[in-house]
Protein backbone atom coordinates (compact mmCIF):
# COMPACT_ATOMS: atom_id res chain seq x y z
CA UNK A 1 0.00 0.00 0.00
CA UNK A 2 2.47 2.03 0.97
CA UNK A 3 4.03 2.87 -2.58
CA UNK A 4 0.32 3.50 -3.87
CA UNK A 5 -0.02 5.75 -1.24
CA UNK A 6 3.01 8.12 -1.80
CA UNK A 7 1.95 7.83 -5.51
CA UNK A 8 -1.18 9.28 -4.66
CA UNK A 9 0.14 12.02 -1.63
CA UNK A 10 2.56 13.39 -4.55
CA UNK A 11 -0.07 13.59 -7.29
CA UNK A 12 -2.24 15.53 -4.58
CA UNK A 13 1.01 17.59 -3.90
CA UNK A 14 1.25 18.61 -7.44
CA UNK A 15 -2.60 18.94 -8.18
CA UNK A 16 -1.97 22.00 -5.26
CA UNK A 17 1.19 23.15 -6.82
CA UNK A 18 -0.84 23.32 -10.14
CA UNK A 19 -3.79 25.26 -8.49
CA UNK A 20 -0.94 27.66 -6.60
CA UNK A 21 0.31 28.57 -10.52
CA UNK A 22 -3.29 29.28 -11.71
CA UNK A 23 -4.17 31.32 -9.00
CA UNK A 24 -0.55 33.49 -9.13
CA UNK A 25 -1.03 33.97 -12.70
CA UNK A 26 -4.52 35.19 -12.02
CA UNK A 27 -3.17 37.40 -9.36
CA UNK A 28 -0.35 38.87 -11.33
CA UNK A 29 -2.50 39.27 -15.02
CA UNK A 30 -5.33 41.35 -13.06
CA UNK A 31 -2.66 43.58 -11.67
CA UNK A 32 -0.90 43.89 -15.16
CA UNK A 33 -4.49 44.23 -16.73
CA UNK A 34 -5.17 47.39 -13.78
CA UNK A 35 -1.50 48.81 -14.21
CA UNK A 36 -1.49 48.90 -18.05
CA UNK A 37 -5.44 49.70 -18.40
CA UNK A 38 -5.98 46.08 -20.54
CA UNK A 39 -9.48 45.35 -20.06
CA UNK A 40 -9.11 42.15 -22.43
CA UNK A 41 -6.62 40.92 -20.19
CA UNK A 42 -9.25 41.21 -17.07
CA UNK A 43 -11.96 39.70 -19.23
CA UNK A 44 -9.04 36.40 -19.46
CA UNK A 45 -8.91 36.20 -15.79
CA UNK A 46 -12.46 36.31 -15.22
CA UNK A 47 -12.98 33.71 -17.95
CA UNK A 48 -10.45 31.42 -16.49
CA UNK A 49 -11.33 31.34 -12.62
CA UNK A 50 -14.07 28.36 -13.24
CA UNK A 51 -11.05 26.20 -13.91
CA UNK A 52 -9.35 27.23 -10.35
CA UNK A 53 -12.76 26.25 -8.34
CA UNK A 54 -12.95 22.74 -10.66
CA UNK A 55 -9.29 22.15 -9.68
CA UNK A 56 -9.84 23.11 -5.51
CA UNK A 57 -13.51 20.61 -5.84
CA UNK A 58 -10.93 18.07 -7.77
CA UNK A 59 -8.32 18.35 -4.63
CA UNK A 60 -10.96 18.52 -1.70
CA UNK A 61 -12.89 15.29 -3.40
CA UNK A 62 -9.71 13.34 -3.46
CA UNK A 63 -8.03 14.77 0.03
CA UNK A 64 -11.70 13.15 1.12
CA UNK A 65 -11.41 9.86 -0.83
CA UNK A 66 -7.45 9.53 0.70
CA UNK A 67 -8.68 9.86 4.49
CA UNK A 68 -11.41 7.29 3.33
CA UNK A 69 -9.17 4.70 1.42
CA UNK A 70 -5.97 5.35 3.11
CA UNK A 71 -6.88 5.81 6.82
CA UNK A 72 -4.36 8.27 7.13
CA UNK A 73 -1.99 9.19 9.92
CA UNK A 74 0.98 11.15 11.92
CA UNK A 75 2.25 13.38 9.40
CA UNK A 76 0.33 11.77 6.36
CA UNK A 77 -2.90 12.85 8.13
CA UNK A 78 -1.10 16.05 8.55
CA UNK A 79 -0.35 16.52 4.81
CA UNK A 80 -3.73 15.74 3.77
CA UNK A 81 -5.72 18.25 6.49
CA UNK A 82 -3.14 21.05 5.40
CA UNK A 83 -3.71 20.30 1.58
CA UNK A 84 -7.63 20.26 2.26
CA UNK A 85 -7.27 24.25 4.18
CA UNK A 86 -4.79 25.30 1.29
CA UNK A 87 -6.94 24.85 -1.77
CA UNK A 88 -9.75 26.78 -0.06
CA UNK A 89 -6.90 29.86 0.79
CA UNK A 90 -5.87 29.44 -3.28
CA UNK A 91 -9.40 29.10 -4.47
CA UNK A 92 -10.79 32.35 -2.40
CA UNK A 93 -7.57 34.14 -3.81
CA UNK A 94 -8.50 33.49 -7.26
CA UNK A 95 -11.93 34.75 -6.58
CA UNK A 96 -10.18 38.32 -5.37
CA UNK A 97 -8.02 38.54 -8.36
CA UNK A 98 -11.26 38.41 -10.40
CA UNK A 99 -12.29 41.23 -7.67
CA UNK A 100 -9.54 43.09 -9.23
CA UNK A 101 -9.81 42.53 -12.82
CA UNK A 102 -14.14 43.76 -12.43
CA UNK A 103 -12.38 46.89 -10.88
CA UNK A 104 -10.16 46.95 -13.53
CA UNK A 105 -12.42 46.65 -16.51
CA UNK A 106 -15.31 49.76 -14.29
CA UNK A 107 -11.38 52.12 -13.85
CA UNK A 108 -10.34 51.48 -17.02
CA UNK A 109 -13.60 53.19 -18.29
CA UNK A 110 -12.62 56.12 -16.24
CA UNK A 111 -9.32 58.54 -16.85
CA UNK A 112 -6.58 57.73 -14.95
CA UNK A 113 -6.96 58.82 -11.31
CA UNK A 114 -3.21 58.69 -11.18
CA UNK A 115 -0.30 56.20 -11.72
CA UNK A 116 -0.83 52.83 -9.38
CA UNK A 117 2.62 53.14 -6.79
CA UNK A 118 1.15 51.36 -3.87
CA UNK A 119 -1.07 48.34 -5.52
CA UNK A 120 1.53 47.43 -8.04
CA UNK A 121 4.00 46.99 -4.56
CA UNK A 122 1.62 45.23 -2.64
CA UNK A 123 0.59 43.14 -5.56
CA UNK A 124 4.62 42.25 -5.59
CA UNK A 125 4.61 41.23 -1.80
CA UNK A 126 1.22 39.19 -1.96
CA UNK A 127 2.49 37.44 -5.29
CA UNK A 128 5.80 36.38 -3.06
CA UNK A 129 4.40 35.77 -0.31
CA UNK A 130 1.67 33.01 -1.88
CA UNK A 131 4.80 31.78 -3.72
CA UNK A 132 7.20 31.29 -0.74
CA UNK A 133 4.05 29.51 1.05
CA UNK A 134 3.59 27.41 -1.43
CA UNK A 135 7.15 26.68 -2.23
CA UNK A 136 7.70 25.79 1.76
CA UNK A 137 4.01 23.05 1.57
CA UNK A 138 6.69 21.64 -1.13
CA UNK A 139 10.07 21.59 0.02
CA UNK A 140 9.48 20.64 4.04
CA UNK A 141 10.09 22.59 6.93
CA UNK A 142 12.23 25.51 7.22
CA UNK A 143 12.33 29.35 7.99
CA UNK A 144 10.28 30.28 4.57
CA UNK A 145 7.03 29.99 6.43
CA UNK A 146 8.06 32.34 9.04
CA UNK A 147 9.14 34.46 7.03
CA UNK A 148 5.64 35.09 4.85
CA UNK A 149 4.11 35.67 7.95
CA UNK A 150 6.44 38.86 8.70
CA UNK A 151 5.50 39.91 4.98
CA UNK A 152 2.13 40.32 5.82
CA UNK A 153 2.63 43.15 8.14
CA UNK A 154 4.01 45.04 5.25
CA UNK A 155 0.79 44.70 3.01
CA UNK A 156 -1.06 45.72 6.09
CA UNK A 157 1.35 48.61 6.30
CA UNK A 158 0.62 49.87 2.80
CA UNK A 159 -2.92 49.18 2.53
CA UNK A 160 -3.47 51.93 5.52
CA UNK A 161 -0.85 53.74 3.80
CA UNK A 162 -2.71 53.59 -0.19
CA UNK A 163 -6.26 54.12 1.69
CA UNK A 164 -4.69 57.56 3.64
CA UNK A 165 -3.60 58.59 -0.08
CA UNK A 166 -6.78 58.19 -1.59
CA UNK A 167 -8.10 59.86 1.28
CA UNK A 168 -6.54 63.12 0.72
CA UNK A 169 -7.28 62.99 -2.74
CA UNK A 170 -11.10 62.45 -2.04
CA UNK A 171 -10.73 66.03 0.53
CA UNK A 172 -9.37 68.24 -2.38
CA UNK A 173 -11.86 66.77 -5.08
CA UNK A 174 -14.95 64.37 -4.01
CA UNK A 175 -15.44 64.52 -7.76
CA UNK A 176 -13.23 61.77 -7.89
CA UNK A 177 -14.79 59.26 -4.72
CA UNK A 178 -15.99 56.88 -7.02
CA UNK A 179 -13.02 55.62 -8.40
CA UNK A 180 -10.85 56.29 -5.40
CA UNK A 181 -13.41 53.89 -3.45
CA UNK A 182 -12.32 50.99 -6.16
CA UNK A 183 -8.95 51.62 -5.39
CA UNK A 184 -9.63 51.39 -2.13
CA UNK A 185 -11.27 48.08 -2.57
CA UNK A 186 -8.25 46.50 -4.97
CA UNK A 187 -6.43 47.31 -2.30
CA UNK A 188 -8.18 45.45 0.01
CA UNK A 189 -8.34 42.36 -2.14
CA UNK A 190 -4.67 42.28 -2.23
CA UNK A 191 -4.47 42.59 1.66
CA UNK A 192 -6.70 39.51 1.96
CA UNK A 193 -4.74 37.63 -0.84
CA UNK A 194 -1.71 38.14 1.81
CA UNK A 195 -3.99 36.94 4.38
CA UNK A 196 -4.56 33.90 2.68
CA UNK A 197 -1.27 33.46 1.71
CA UNK A 198 -0.25 34.06 5.50
CA UNK A 199 -3.23 31.07 6.24
CA UNK A 200 -1.04 28.51 4.23
CA UNK A 201 2.27 29.18 5.60
CA UNK A 202 0.87 28.73 9.28
CA UNK A 203 -0.87 25.43 7.71
CA UNK A 204 2.61 24.36 6.35
CA UNK A 205 3.93 24.93 9.62
CA UNK A 206 1.27 22.68 11.30
CA UNK A 207 2.15 20.01 8.84
CA UNK A 208 5.95 20.51 9.83
CA UNK A 209 5.17 20.70 13.45
CA UNK A 210 2.12 19.75 14.84
CA UNK A 211 1.06 23.06 16.66
CA UNK A 212 -1.59 25.11 15.35
CA UNK A 213 -0.42 28.85 15.60
CA UNK A 214 -3.10 30.22 13.87
CA UNK A 215 -4.27 33.38 16.15
CA UNK A 216 -1.42 33.64 18.50
CA UNK A 217 2.03 35.87 18.63
CA UNK A 218 4.17 34.22 16.17
CA UNK A 219 7.01 31.71 17.66
CA UNK A 220 10.06 32.56 16.65
CA UNK A 221 11.12 29.44 14.43
CA UNK A 222 13.77 27.68 14.86
CA UNK B 1 -10.76 4.62 49.57
CA UNK B 2 -9.20 7.47 47.10
CA UNK B 3 -8.09 6.05 43.92
CA UNK B 4 -4.60 6.29 42.93
CA UNK B 5 -3.70 7.84 39.13
CA UNK B 6 -1.91 4.95 38.29
CA UNK B 7 -2.77 1.03 38.59
CA UNK B 8 0.27 0.05 37.65
CA UNK B 9 3.84 1.47 37.36
CA UNK B 10 6.31 -0.71 35.93
CA UNK B 11 9.88 -0.04 36.46
CA UNK B 12 13.35 -0.89 34.38
CA UNK B 13 11.34 -3.75 33.51
CA UNK B 14 12.80 -6.30 31.51
CA UNK B 15 11.68 -10.06 30.48
CA UNK B 16 14.42 -12.90 29.04
CA UNK B 17 13.79 -16.16 27.40
CA UNK B 18 16.89 -18.16 27.96
CA UNK B 19 19.29 -15.50 25.59
CA UNK B 20 16.54 -13.56 24.47
CA UNK B 21 15.59 -10.11 25.83
CA UNK B 22 11.79 -9.56 24.97
CA UNK B 23 11.09 -6.41 26.41
CA UNK B 24 14.19 -4.19 27.24
CA UNK B 25 13.96 -1.83 30.20
CA UNK B 26 10.94 -0.38 29.82
CA UNK B 27 9.09 2.47 32.45
CA UNK B 28 5.62 2.43 31.61
CA UNK B 29 2.68 3.76 34.11
CA UNK B 30 -1.07 2.56 33.45
CA UNK B 31 -3.63 5.17 34.47
CA UNK B 32 -6.42 3.61 36.62
CA UNK B 33 -9.63 3.52 34.83
CA UNK B 34 -8.09 4.25 31.50
CA UNK B 35 -7.67 2.17 28.36
CA UNK B 36 -3.81 2.04 27.24
CA UNK B 37 -3.01 0.55 23.66
CA UNK B 38 -0.06 -1.61 22.89
CA UNK B 39 0.96 -1.12 19.50
CA UNK B 40 4.16 -2.40 17.59
CA UNK B 41 5.19 -4.86 14.91
CA UNK B 42 5.35 -8.55 15.47
CA UNK B 43 7.77 -9.82 18.11
CA UNK B 44 8.28 -5.84 19.36
CA UNK B 45 7.32 -7.76 23.12
CA UNK B 46 4.25 -6.17 23.30
CA UNK B 47 2.42 -9.32 24.14
CA UNK B 48 5.17 -10.56 26.35
CA UNK B 49 4.65 -7.07 28.52
CA UNK B 50 1.08 -7.73 29.40
CA UNK B 51 1.08 -11.12 29.93
CA UNK B 52 4.31 -10.12 32.79
CA UNK B 53 1.58 -7.69 34.14
CA UNK B 54 -0.61 -10.67 35.58
CA UNK B 55 2.60 -13.10 35.52
CA UNK B 56 1.20 -15.19 32.73
CA UNK B 57 4.39 -15.66 31.35
CA UNK B 58 5.27 -17.59 34.85
CA UNK B 59 4.03 -20.48 32.76
CA UNK B 60 6.68 -20.47 30.45
CA UNK B 61 10.03 -22.20 32.26
CA UNK B 62 12.56 -20.40 30.55
CA UNK B 63 11.06 -17.01 31.16
CA UNK B 64 12.55 -14.93 33.31
CA UNK B 65 12.60 -11.04 34.94
CA UNK B 66 14.19 -8.28 36.17
CA UNK B 67 12.80 -4.87 37.56
CA UNK B 68 9.45 -4.14 39.18
CA UNK B 69 5.97 -4.31 38.20
CA UNK B 70 4.38 -2.76 40.53
CA UNK B 71 0.30 -3.49 41.09
CA UNK B 72 -1.31 -0.85 43.30
CA UNK B 73 1.88 0.05 44.77
CA UNK B 74 2.98 -3.68 45.31
CA UNK B 75 5.52 -5.71 43.39
CA UNK B 76 3.70 -8.09 41.86
CA UNK B 77 6.74 -10.67 41.57
CA UNK B 78 7.69 -10.44 45.08
CA UNK B 79 8.10 -13.86 46.37
CA UNK B 80 4.83 -13.79 48.76
CA UNK B 81 2.73 -12.19 45.38
CA UNK B 82 -0.75 -14.72 45.48
CA UNK B 83 -0.56 -15.61 41.89
CA UNK B 84 -4.04 -16.52 41.92
CA UNK B 85 -5.08 -14.20 43.78
CA UNK B 86 -3.20 -11.54 40.94
CA UNK B 87 -4.68 -13.02 38.31
CA UNK B 88 -8.56 -12.52 39.74
CA UNK B 89 -7.41 -9.23 40.46
CA UNK B 90 -5.72 -8.52 36.69
CA UNK B 91 -7.79 -11.00 34.47
CA UNK B 92 -7.06 -11.35 30.76
CA UNK B 93 -9.12 -11.98 27.11
CA UNK B 94 -7.16 -13.64 24.33
CA UNK B 95 -7.01 -12.86 21.06
CA UNK B 96 -9.12 -16.26 20.20
CA UNK B 97 -12.33 -16.40 22.04
CA UNK B 98 -11.99 -19.40 24.37
CA UNK B 99 -14.98 -20.84 26.92
CA UNK B 100 -14.93 -23.51 28.30
CA UNK B 101 -16.47 -26.77 27.14
CA UNK B 102 -19.41 -26.53 29.37
CA UNK B 103 -22.56 -24.69 29.62
CA UNK B 104 -22.82 -20.66 29.18
CA UNK B 105 -23.79 -20.20 32.82
CA UNK B 106 -21.04 -22.81 33.99
CA UNK B 107 -18.62 -20.41 32.19
CA UNK B 108 -19.83 -17.39 34.22
CA UNK B 109 -19.88 -19.51 37.38
CA UNK B 110 -17.10 -21.46 37.06
CA UNK B 111 -14.46 -18.62 38.88
CA UNK B 112 -17.23 -17.68 41.51
CA UNK B 113 -17.22 -21.55 42.31
CA UNK B 114 -13.65 -22.17 42.42
CA UNK B 115 -13.36 -18.89 45.59
CA UNK B 116 -15.71 -20.77 47.02
CA UNK B 117 -19.67 -19.20 46.46
CA UNK B 118 -22.01 -21.95 46.46
CA UNK B 119 -25.14 -20.63 47.12
CA UNK B 120 -27.18 -20.96 43.79
CA UNK B 121 -29.02 -17.87 44.48
CA UNK B 122 -25.77 -16.09 44.79
CA UNK B 123 -24.04 -17.85 41.78
CA UNK B 124 -27.23 -16.94 39.60
CA UNK B 125 -27.22 -12.99 40.44
CA UNK B 126 -22.96 -13.09 39.38
CA UNK B 127 -23.83 -14.87 36.29
CA UNK B 128 -26.61 -12.33 35.59
CA UNK B 129 -24.50 -9.29 36.18
CA UNK B 130 -22.05 -10.40 34.73
CA UNK B 131 -23.37 -11.37 31.52
CA UNK B 132 -25.46 -7.74 31.42
CA UNK B 133 -22.16 -5.84 31.66
CA UNK B 134 -20.44 -7.83 28.73
CA UNK B 135 -23.93 -6.89 26.80
CA UNK B 136 -24.41 -10.53 26.34
CA UNK B 137 -27.23 -10.86 28.84
CA UNK B 138 -30.12 -10.41 26.33
CA UNK B 139 -28.68 -12.54 23.46
CA UNK B 140 -28.18 -16.25 26.30
CA UNK B 141 -30.70 -15.52 29.03
CA UNK B 142 -32.98 -18.38 27.26
CA UNK B 143 -30.03 -20.64 26.41
CA UNK B 144 -27.98 -20.46 29.73
CA UNK B 145 -27.66 -24.47 29.99
CA UNK B 146 -26.27 -24.65 26.32
CA UNK B 147 -22.69 -24.93 25.48
CA UNK B 148 -20.69 -21.75 25.89
CA UNK B 149 -18.82 -23.38 22.39
CA UNK B 150 -22.41 -23.18 20.65
CA UNK B 151 -22.06 -19.09 20.29
CA UNK B 152 -21.21 -16.91 17.89
CA UNK B 153 -17.37 -15.96 17.47
CA UNK B 154 -18.65 -12.59 18.75
CA UNK B 155 -20.58 -13.57 21.51
CA UNK B 156 -18.18 -16.17 22.62
CA UNK B 157 -15.58 -13.39 23.27
CA UNK B 158 -18.14 -11.29 25.21
CA UNK B 159 -18.75 -15.05 27.19
CA UNK B 160 -14.87 -15.01 28.19
CA UNK B 161 -15.11 -11.21 29.21
CA UNK B 162 -18.59 -11.99 31.39
CA UNK B 163 -16.55 -14.69 32.86
CA UNK B 164 -13.48 -12.29 33.49
CA UNK B 165 -15.88 -10.20 35.23
CA UNK B 166 -17.66 -12.43 37.26
CA UNK B 167 -14.45 -12.53 39.27
CA UNK B 168 -14.77 -8.75 39.83
CA UNK B 169 -11.28 -8.05 38.51
CA UNK B 170 -9.70 -4.11 39.14
CA UNK B 171 -8.13 -4.60 35.61
CA UNK B 172 -8.48 -6.63 31.82
CA UNK B 173 -5.89 -7.19 29.77
CA UNK B 174 -6.69 -7.98 26.26
CA UNK B 175 -4.59 -9.72 23.77
CA UNK B 176 -6.08 -8.61 20.06
CA UNK B 177 -9.56 -9.66 21.42
CA UNK B 178 -11.24 -8.57 17.64
CA UNK B 179 -8.80 -9.87 15.55
CA UNK B 180 -11.04 -12.93 14.58
CA UNK B 181 -14.02 -11.00 15.08
CA UNK B 182 -16.32 -9.55 11.83
CA UNK B 183 -16.81 -5.77 12.33
CA UNK B 184 -19.89 -5.46 13.37
CA UNK B 185 -18.64 -8.07 16.61
CA UNK B 186 -15.68 -5.89 16.75
CA UNK B 187 -17.71 -2.77 17.37
CA UNK B 188 -19.81 -4.40 19.96
CA UNK B 189 -16.65 -5.13 22.08
CA UNK B 190 -15.43 -1.93 21.45
CA UNK B 191 -18.07 -0.36 22.88
CA UNK B 192 -17.97 -2.44 25.73
CA UNK B 193 -14.08 -1.59 26.40
CA UNK B 194 -15.77 1.51 26.75
CA UNK B 195 -18.30 1.09 29.15
CA UNK B 196 -16.13 -0.65 31.10
CA UNK B 197 -13.49 1.75 31.51
CA UNK B 198 -15.56 3.35 33.73
CA UNK B 199 -14.87 0.93 36.55
CA UNK B 200 -11.93 -0.88 35.79
CA UNK B 201 -8.53 -0.49 33.94
CA UNK B 202 -7.82 -2.07 30.83
CA UNK B 203 -4.67 -2.90 28.47
CA UNK B 204 -5.18 -3.67 24.91
CA UNK B 205 -2.59 -4.92 22.51
CA UNK B 206 -3.88 -4.68 19.08
CA UNK B 207 -2.89 -4.94 15.68
CA UNK B 208 -5.21 -2.73 14.49
CA UNK B 209 -4.11 0.93 15.11
CA UNK B 210 -7.67 2.23 14.09
CA UNK B 211 -8.84 0.45 17.02
CA UNK B 212 -6.47 1.94 19.16
CA UNK B 213 -7.13 5.55 17.80
CA UNK B 214 -10.80 4.59 18.32
CA UNK B 215 -11.01 3.37 21.86
CA UNK B 216 -7.95 4.17 24.08
CA UNK B 217 -6.67 7.10 26.15
CA UNK B 218 -3.33 6.25 25.85
CA UNK B 219 -1.36 4.58 23.48
CA UNK B 220 2.86 2.84 23.67
CA UNK B 221 4.55 1.86 21.01
CA UNK B 222 6.98 -0.67 21.27
CA UNK B 223 10.00 -1.79 19.02
CA UNK B 224 12.31 -4.93 19.08
CA UNK B 225 11.64 -5.36 23.00
CA UNK B 226 11.91 -1.47 23.64
CA UNK B 227 8.84 1.33 24.72
CA UNK B 228 9.57 3.64 21.91
CA UNK B 229 6.61 6.51 22.40
CA UNK B 230 4.21 6.87 24.76
CA UNK B 231 1.40 9.30 25.43
CA UNK B 232 -1.83 10.94 24.91
CA UNK B 233 -3.34 8.42 21.69
CA UNK B 234 -4.36 12.05 20.19
CA UNK B 235 -0.87 12.92 20.37
CA UNK B 236 0.21 9.70 19.19
CA UNK B 237 -1.99 9.42 15.89
CA UNK B 238 -1.38 12.96 15.02
CA UNK B 239 1.69 14.29 15.71
CA UNK B 240 4.01 11.61 17.27
CA UNK B 241 7.46 13.03 18.13
CA UNK B 242 9.31 9.77 17.83
CA UNK B 243 10.50 8.82 13.55
CA UNK B 244 10.17 5.20 14.63
CA UNK B 245 6.49 5.38 15.50
CA UNK B 246 5.72 7.99 12.95
CA UNK B 247 6.95 5.69 10.35
CA UNK B 248 5.52 2.91 11.90
CA UNK B 249 1.77 4.48 11.80
CA UNK B 250 2.16 5.26 7.82
CA UNK B 251 3.42 1.95 7.10
CA UNK B 252 6.81 3.34 6.01
CA UNK B 253 8.82 1.13 8.32
CA UNK B 254 12.38 -0.47 7.47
Amino acid sequence: MTAIFDEELNALKEKILKLGCMVENAIRDSVKALVERDSELSKEVIKKDHLINALDVGIDEECVRLIALRQPMARDLRFITTAMKITTDLERMGDFAVNIAERAIELNEEPQLKSFVNIPKMAEIAQSMVRDALDSFVTGCSRLPYEVIKRDDEVDDLTVRNFEELLGLMIQDPKIIPLAVKRTYIAKYLERIADHATNIAEMVIYLCKGKMIRHMELPESE
Amino acid sequence: MVEEKNIFGIREFSIYYVDFTAVKNVNLDIETNKITAIIGPSGCGKTTLLRSLNRMNDLIITCRVTGQVLFRGVDIYHRDTDVIELRRRVGMVFQKPNPFPSSVYENVAYGPKIRGIKKKSELDEIVEKALIRAGLWKEVKDKLNESGLSLSGGQMQRLCIARSLAQQPEVLLFDEPTSALDPISTANIENLLQELQKTITIVIVTHNMQQAARISNYTAFMYLGELIEFGDTDTIFVNPQNKLTEEYLTGRFG
